[in-house]
């Protein structure tokens, strides 16, 4: 059986559909909101085709199969600031991811959120994340170089540069453990799971993926950065490879730093060279990061 | 000292079940067949003055009862009155809420639970419990029901085990295949299912379940139903549920709650009425639980 419905036509509206069209502030608006955008890409992208046209003659692979050189300007090459670049970055990652995971589950699932200690704790991290990287410089000079005596060595610069990125590591770990629902923790400790099994067996698995585009993030700002470096005293020229953790060393950044202060050509057109590097190196693992973020994304 | 149930009557009764309306309230009881004493024998809990409180509001107030080994025993009553708040104190779940508490006395065969030497772990380890929302982990379905094992370090073989309790938890022929597949992947009935056999491979003695069924949908409700009459042979069960139907259906005993206000305008849920589903009813004291199981409840 077919239910009827009386069908009666409802009645054509009175006024036509057509609005006023944008008011002219809307529209301009909108406008500002996109100059404002444009300026920063276009800004972007000139570098990036400028530092690209001006390092291409010498993008080959004398640049990390050949050795700072100042005599010879034509064969000069950055192998031991790449070599050394990779050396103080594991460092760093060696210090700041072990201690950053492991004060962020503190932080978030044994402390107390309300206590005072806590509270504090809270403030100087997010205060340490703004604090200018030269800062640490300073403090990697002080205590890590001269009171500890390890001088102006690789792991001078990763345990420097650890403590730069420490908070950043702190403050996207708690974040992902914060993104796991309550309710996992809760299922699992109404089993009769200990509450470290719960973190351990749970908690952090389910934030790794959270954790590791965190991480990634905190170690790109890392490789980049001179300043804290230059003042541990990183400018000397340095021709060789690391060969352990007590080693002299230079880094990308510095390399970069030392050519530009030429005033031959050959060198400017080897930073040039040199920063194209570091800036694909610094895409990739941000690409890393945004690849693991965006594989691993769970509806919870 | 156990109880025992036929299972199959149970399975029967319940499959007979479907067939009588479920609207009417009474027509669902009593389907389980099965004589309820006035008294329990045996006891698992016993609660004196049970109060429990989030910072300084009183949540729960006053409550004293009983629940009888191997028997269903529904919590019934309006949102806010307590019900959940009550369940979590059972097993030390409330421990993890800042600022929740207990006093009074709850014991578990006898002993204190609240005892200031007794493990949490090792209770909730006895106590199991489902919760509202399924939650299961962002594991395997193999590995949500292994996790239990594992943590509590039993000595068992896994894979039995596994397909045991999933047998039991009427999901093994919809998931044998696919084992190794994310439980995510399961629907909101299924991951309910997986849940209660993730509760039942620890081999808890009681089970604690709140609102199990509430994002269920009529056939995944039936289910858990039957499921629940089914584990009632070997365990204890307490439910929260907002279905009267479902209350009648399953239980033997129900426990009405309400929220009194007191002179401040602060509402602490109480207990009102406490029997054997039957002539809570068919027969109830009190005029508020004939009101509540009858609609008529504000
Ligand atoms: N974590 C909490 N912190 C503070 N107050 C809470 C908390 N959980 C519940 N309450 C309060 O305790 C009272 C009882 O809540 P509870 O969740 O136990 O009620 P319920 O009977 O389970 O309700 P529902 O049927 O809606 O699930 C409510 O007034 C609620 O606001
Ligand atoms: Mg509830």
């Amino acid at each position: 059986m077919t239910a009827t419905i009386a069908t009666t036509p409802s009645p054509a509206p009175e006024s036509t559909l057509e609005g006023h069209g944008q008011p002219l502030i809307d529209k301009t608006f909108r406008w500002i909101l996109f100059a404002a955008t444009a300026v920063g890409i276009v800004f972007l992208a000139v570098l990036i085709v400028y530092v690209t046209l001006k390092g291409l003659p010498r993008l080959t692979p004398a640049l990390w199969q050949n050795m700072p050189s100042i005599r010879n300007p034509d064969t000069a090459g950055a192998q031991s600031a790449i070599t050394g670049t990779i050396w103080v970055m594991a460092f760093t990652a060696l210090t700041a991811l072990p201690v950053g995971i492991l004060s962020a589950v503190y932080l978030e699932e044994f402390g107390n959120a309300k206590s005072r200690f806590q509270r504090v704790v809270d403030i100087n991290i997010q205060n340490l994340a703004a604090v200018p990287s030269v800062v640490f410089g300073i403090l990697g000079l002080a205590i890590i170089a001269r009171a500890f005596q390890l001088g102006q060595t690789v792991i001078t610069a990763g345990l420097t540069l650890g403590l730069l990125v420490l908070p950043v590591v702190i403050i996207s770990t708690r974040e992902s453990l914060r993104a796991v629902p309550q309710n996992i923790r809760h299922g699992s400790l109404a089993l009769g799971a200990t509450q470290w099994q719960t973190t351990w067996k749970q908690t952090m698995p389910a934030a790794i993926p959270g954790m590791a585009t965190g991480t990634i993030l905190a170690l790109s700002r890392a490789i980049g950065e001179a300043a804290p470096l230059l003042l541990l005293g990183a400018v000397s020229f340095i021709s060789f490879n690391p060969t352990g953790p007590f080693s002299a060393y230079t880094t990308m950044p510095i390399q970069i730093f030392n050519w530009t202060k030429d005033p031959r050509e050959e060198f400017q057109i080897l930073a040039a060279a040199l920063i194209v590097l570091l800036l694909v190196l610094l895409l990739a693992m941000n690409a890393v990061a945004i690849l693991i973020r965006n594989r691993t994304q769970r509806r919870w | 000292m156990k109880q025992m149930r036929d299972s199959e009557a149970a399975k029967q009764s319940s499959s007979d079940m479907s067939t009588t309306g479920r609207m009417d309230v009474a027509a669902s009881l009593g389907s389980h067949g099965r004589e309820i004493p006035e008294t329990i024998s045996n006891v698992v809990f016993g609660l004196d003055n049970v109060q429990v409180f989030y910072g300084d509001f009183q949540a729960v107030r006053d409550v004293s009862m009983q629940i009888g080994r191997n028997e269903i025993t529904a919590f019934i009553g309006p949102s806010g009155c307590g019900k959940s708040t009550l369940l979590r104190s059972f097993n030390r779940m409330n421990d993890l809420i800042p600022g929740a508490r207990v006093a009074g006395s709850l014991t578990y065969h006898g002993y204190d639970v609240y005892a200031p030497n007794v493990d949490p772990i090792e209770v909730r380890r006895r106590i199991g419990m489902v919760f509202q929302k399924p939650n299961v982990f962002p594991k395997s379905i193999y590995e949500n029901v292994a996790y239990g094992p594992k943590v509590n370090k039993m000595k068992v073989n896994m894979d039995d085990l596994v397909e045991e309790c999933l047998t039991r938890a009427a999901l093994w022929d919809e998931v044998k295949d696919d084992l190794k597949k994310s439980a995510y992947a399961l629907s909101g009935g299924q991951q309910q299912r997986l849940v209660i056999a993730r509760c039942i491979a620890v081999k808890p003695d009681v089970i604690l379940m709140d609102e199990p069924c509430a994002s269920l949908d009529p056939i995944a409700t039936a289910k858990v139903e039957d499921l629940m009459q089914e584990l009632a042979n070997d365990y204890t069960i307490v439910i929260v549920t907002h279905n009267m139907q479902q209350a009648a259906r399953v239980s033997d005993r129900t426990a009405f709650f309400t929220a009194d206000v007191d002179s401040a305008g602060v509402r602490h849920g109480r207990l009102v009425e406490y029997g054997p589903t039957r002539s809570i009813f068919t027969a109830p004291n009190d005029p508020r639980t004939e009101d509540y199981i009858s609609g008529r409840f504000g």
